[in-house]
C-alpha cells in the first residue's frame, strides 16, 4: 500500500495552519494519484505475453493493429480499469458504511452484500439456467441490493435505530440464511458449484471492455453522491442530536447513504465477485492519514482502494511460477493482518 | 454418586427446589426447572430419533424398526437402513448436538459474549482449512477428521495468542477471530479452486456439515470423547457459574480465575473439535442452543441443559434434512430420481438459525437489549 507517499500523520497535519494543511493533504492526493498511474502502467505491462513499456504507451493512446496492442487493449486494459473502478467503489462504500454505522469495522461483507450477490448468482445459474456473464452481473447486483436493504431494515427496526451491533447481527442472520440456501442449491448441482467456487474468490481476469462501460455510470454516480453526502455525514458523526441541530435530515441522509453503498458495492461485487477487506482496510488507513473529515478521506479512499486492488492483482499475477492467484485471495491475505494489528492497538474495543 | 435427595434450599428468602448430588468432595446442584427442561429435551431427542428411524426415502414401519433393532431380523434392506445408516446417523446427531451445545455455553460464558461461539473464534475456519487440505490431497475420512482437529486447534491458539492479555476481552477476541476467519476463508476458497471438481464437491459438502455416510465408527469415537468430556463439563459447570459473576467476585469466592478459564476454554475447544471432526462445521447449533436453554430454564447457566437442548435441536435439523427431498419428491417438486438424496444437515441449521436470529432481532427491537 502507498504508505511511502503518505503525508505526515493526521495529528501533525491538524496542528498546522489551514493553508499548510490543505497543501499537505493535496500533495498526498497528488502523490497517490501518481502511484496509481504507475500501477495502471505496471498492470498493463506485466503478463504472460512479454511487451515493452513503449508498446504499452503507444497501445494506450492508439490501436496499431499488432498482436501486442490487442493483448494490451482487449485483455489487460479492461482488467486494470475494472480493478480501478472496483477498488474505488469498495473504498468509498466502506468509508460511508463505517461513518453511517459509527462502526470503524463495518464492511460490506458483514452487511450481507456478498451473500446476496452469491445467492443471486447461484439462483441465476442453477435455477433459471443463465450462462452468460453480462446477465449474471445484473443478477448479482440485484441480489446485493436486496440483501443490503433487508439487512438495513432489520437492523434499523430497533428503537435506537440502526445501531452497529444490530446491523452486524442482522447481517449475520441474513448471510447465514442465504448461505444455507446457497449450500442447498449447490450441493446436488455440480455445474453451478463449479462456477460458484471460482466466482466466490473474487477475480479481475477475463473482464470484457463492455463491462468497464457498464460499470462506469454506477461508480461515477456513487462517488459523486458520496461527496455530496459527505458534509451531512460529517455533521451526523457528531451525534444524532448535534447533527439535527446543524440542519441535517437524519432519515434522508441515512437512506441516501444506504442507496449509495448499495450502488457502489453491488456494482463492484457484480463485476469482480466478493473481494474482501478492501472496504474495511482502505477507509481505516484513509482516516489515519486525513482525520475524520469525509471531504478529505473520501478522495483518499477513491485513490487508495484501486491502489490496494491493483497491487493485489499484480502480486497475484507474478507470485506463482505458472498461472495466477485471484485478486480476492490476495487482498484478504494482505488485508487481514492489517486489520488484526489495528484491533490489537485499540485500547478499549467496543462495537 | 452416593446421596440423591430433594431439599428446599433457601436462596434470598424464597424456597427454590433443587436436586443435589454429593459424591465425596464433589457436589452437584440441579434446579428443578433445569432438570425438567433437560428431561423434556431428552424426550424430544428420543422421539425425533425414533421418527427418523422409521421415515426417509425408504419408509419402515415402527414394528419392523423394532424387530430390526432388537433382533436384527426382517427384510434385509430394512435391517440395513435402520441398523447401519439411520441409527448411527441419528445417534451422531444427538451426540454432536450435545457437544456443540456445551461448547457454545462454555465459549459464551467465558468470553461473556452471547455471540461467541467456536465459529466466531475462528476454530471452525481453521478446522475447515485442515479438512479441505486433507480432502484436496486425497485423504480419507480419518485424515479429514485429523486435519480438522489439527487446523482448528492451531487457529484457536493463534487467535487467543493474538488477543494477548486482553484475550478474554470478548469483543477483541471476536474481532480478531473475524479477521483470522476472513483470511482463512480466502485460503479455503483458493484451495477449493485448485482441486478437482470431485474433491472440491466433497470438501463443499463437508464444509456445510453433514451426517451422510457416517457409520458406527464415527459414533464410537464421538461416544468415547463425550464420555471423557461430559463429566469434566459437569464438574466445571460450577466454575462457569461463578465466573459469570465477574472476575473479582469469582476470585473472592476462591476460584482461580485464569486457571478456570483456561480449563474451560480447553474443554470447549475439545468438545467443538470432536463435533467438527465427525460432522463438519454445522452452523448455529453452538450459538443458539445455550441461548434457548437459558430462555427455557430461566436459570443460571447449565451445561447439561445447553447440551441436551443442542441434542434436540440437531436431531430436529437432522430429521428435517433427512425428510426434505423425499417430501419434495412426494409433492412432485423435484424429480423422482433425487428422492434418495439427503440434504446436508448444515443447510437446515443455517437457514433456520439465520431465521431464528432475525426473529430474535425483530422481536427484541423494543427491549433495546440488542
Amino acid at each position: 500500500m502507498a504508505q511511502e507517499t503518505s503525508p505526515p500523520s493526521a495529528a501533525a497535519v491538524a496542528s498546522q495552519p489551514a493553508p499548510v494543511r490543505v497543501l499537505f493533504r493535496g500533495g498526498g492526493l497528488l502523490g497517490l494519484g501518481c502511484v496509481l498511474f504507475l500501477l495502471v502502467l505496471l498492470s498493463t505491462w506485466l503478463g504472460t505475453k512479454d511487451t515493452s513499456l513503449a508498446q504499452v504507451w503507444s497501445a494506450l493512446w492508439g490501436d496499431d493493429g499488432s498482436y501486442a496492442t490487442g493483448v494490451i487493449r482487449e485483455l489487460r486494459l479492461p482488467r486494470t480499469l475494472v480493478g480501478l473502478l472496483v477498488g474505488a467503489s469498495l473504498g468509498v462504500a466502506g468509508a460511508l458504511m463505517q461513518t453511517v454505522t459509527r462502526n470503524p469495522l463495518a464492511d460490506p461483507g458483514i452487511l450481507g452484500v456478498n451473500a446476496g450477490a452469491s445467492a443471486a448468482v447461484v439462483f441465476a445459474i442453477g435455477v433459471i439456467g443463465l450462462g452468460d456473464f453480462t446477465s449474471l452481473v445484473w443478477f448479482s447486483f440485484l441480489g446485493a441490493a436486496f440483501a443490503s436493504v433487508v439487512v438495513y431494515v432489520l437492523g434499523a427496526s430497533g428503537r435506537g435505530g440502526p445501531t452497529p451491533v444490530r446491523l452486524t447481527l442482522a447481517g449475520a442472520a441474513i448471510s447465514a440464511s442465504l448461505g444455507g440456501v446457497i449450500a442447498g442449491l449447490t450441493v446436488f448441482d455440480a455445474a453451478t458449484y463449479d462456477f460458484l467456487r471460482f466466482w466466490m474468490v473474487g477475480s479481475l481476469a477475463g473482464r470484457s471492455p463492455e463491462l468497464v462501460l457498464e460499470l462506469v455510470p454506477f461508480v461515477l454516480v456513487g462517488v459523486v453522491a458520496a461527496m455530496v453526502l459527505a458534509p451531512s455525514l460529517n455533521a451526523l458523526a457528531l451525534g444524532d442530536e448535534l447533527g439535527r441541530g446543524l440542519g441535517v435530515h437524519l432519515g434522508r441522509v441515512r437512506a441516501g447513504t444506504v442507496v449509495t453503498v448499495t450502488l457502489l458495492c453491488g456494482a463492484a461485487t457484480a463485476a469482480a465477485g466478493p473481494i474482501g477487506f478492501v472496504g474495511l482496510v482502505v477507509p481505516l488507513i484513509a482516516r489515519r492519514l486525513t482525520g475524520p473529515d469525509l471531504r478529505w478521506s473520501l478522495p483518499y479512499c477513491v485513490l487508495m482502494g484501486p491502489v490496494l486492488v491493483l497491487v493485489s492483482d499484480i502480486v497475484g499475477r507474478v507470485v506463482l511460477p505458472t498461472g495466477e492467484l485471484e485478486v480476492g485471495a490476495v487482498t484478504a491475505v494482505v488485508g487481514a493482518p492489517v486489520f488484526i494489528a489495528m484491533v490489537r492497538r485499540f485500547k478499549k474495543v467496543s462495537l | 454418586m452416593t446421596v440423591t435427595q430433594t431439599k428446599p434450599a433457601k436462596t434470598s428468602g424464597s424456597a427454590r427446589p433443587v436436586l443435589s448430588v454429593r459424591w465425596g468432595r464433589l457436589s452437584f446442584r440441579l434446579h428443578r426447572r433445569t432438570a425438567a427442561v433437560g428431561a423434556a429435551s431428552l424426550a424430544v431427542s428420543a422421539l425425533l430419533l425414533a421418527v427418523s428411524l422409521c421415515t426417509g426415502a425408504y419408509a419402515v414401519a415402527p414394528g419392523d424398526v423394532a424387530r430390526a433393532l432388537f433382533f436384527g431380523t426382517g427384510e434385509r434392506l430394512a435391517v440395513h437402513f435402520v441398523n447401519q445408516e439411520r441409527l448411527p446417523q441419528a445417534l451422531l446427531a444427538v451426540l454432536v448436538g450435545c457437544a456443540l451445545g456445551i461448547s457454545g455455553a462454555i465459549f459464551q460464558n467465558v468470553s461473556r459474549n452471547p455471540l461467541a461461539s467456536p465459529d466466531v473464534i475462528g476454530f471452525n475456519s481453521g478446522a475447515a482449512t485442515g479438512a479441505i487440505t486433507a480432502i484436496v490431497f486425497g485423504g480419507g475420512a480419518a485424515a479429514t477428521a485429523a486435519g480438522a482437529i489439527g487446523g482448528g486447534l492451531a487457529t484457536a491458539a493463534v487467535v487467543f495468542l493474538l488477543a494477548g492479555s486482553g484475550g478474554f476481552n470478548g469483543v477483541r477476541l471476536v474481532l480478531i477471530g473475524l479477521g483470522v476467519t476472513a483470511m482463512l476463508g480466502s485460503v479455503n476458497s483458493y484451495l477449493l479452486t485448485r482441486s478437482t471438481l470431485h474433491n472440491a464437491q466433497n470438501a463443499h459438502v463437508w464444509l456445510i456439515g453433514t451426517f451422510n455416510g457416517r457409520s458406527w465408527s464415527s459414533v464410537q469415537i464421538m461416544a468415547v470423547a463425550l464420555a471423557a468430556l461430559l463429566p469434566a463439563s459437569v464438574v466445571l459447570n460450577r466454575q462457569l457459574r461463578i465466573l459469570e459473576m465477574g472476575d473479582d467476585l469469582a476470585h473472592g469466592l476462591g476460584v482461580r480465575v485464569i486457571r478456570a478459564r483456561l480449563a474451560l476454554t480447553l474443554l470447549g475447544v475439545g468438545l467443538c473439535g470432536v463435533a467438527v471432526a465427525s460432522a463438519g462445521p454445522v452452523p448455529f447449533v453452538a450459538l443458539a442452543a445455550p441461548q434457548i436453554a437459558l430462555m427455557l430454564t430461566r436459570g443460571p447457566v447449565s451445561v447439561i441443559a445447553a447440551g441436551v437442548t443442542g441434542a434436540a435441536l440437531l436431531s430436529g435439523a437432522h430429521l428435517v434434512s433427512h425428510q426434505f427431498l423425499p417430501l419434495l419428491a412426494r409433492l412432485h417438486l423435484v424429480a423422482e430420481t433425487q428422492r434418495d438424496g439427503q440434504l446436508p444437515v448444515g443447510v437446515t441449521t443455517g437457514v433456520l438459525g439465520g431465521a431464528y436470529l432475525a426473529w430474535v432481532l425483530f422481536h427484541r427491537r423494543r427491549a433495546g437489549a440488542v
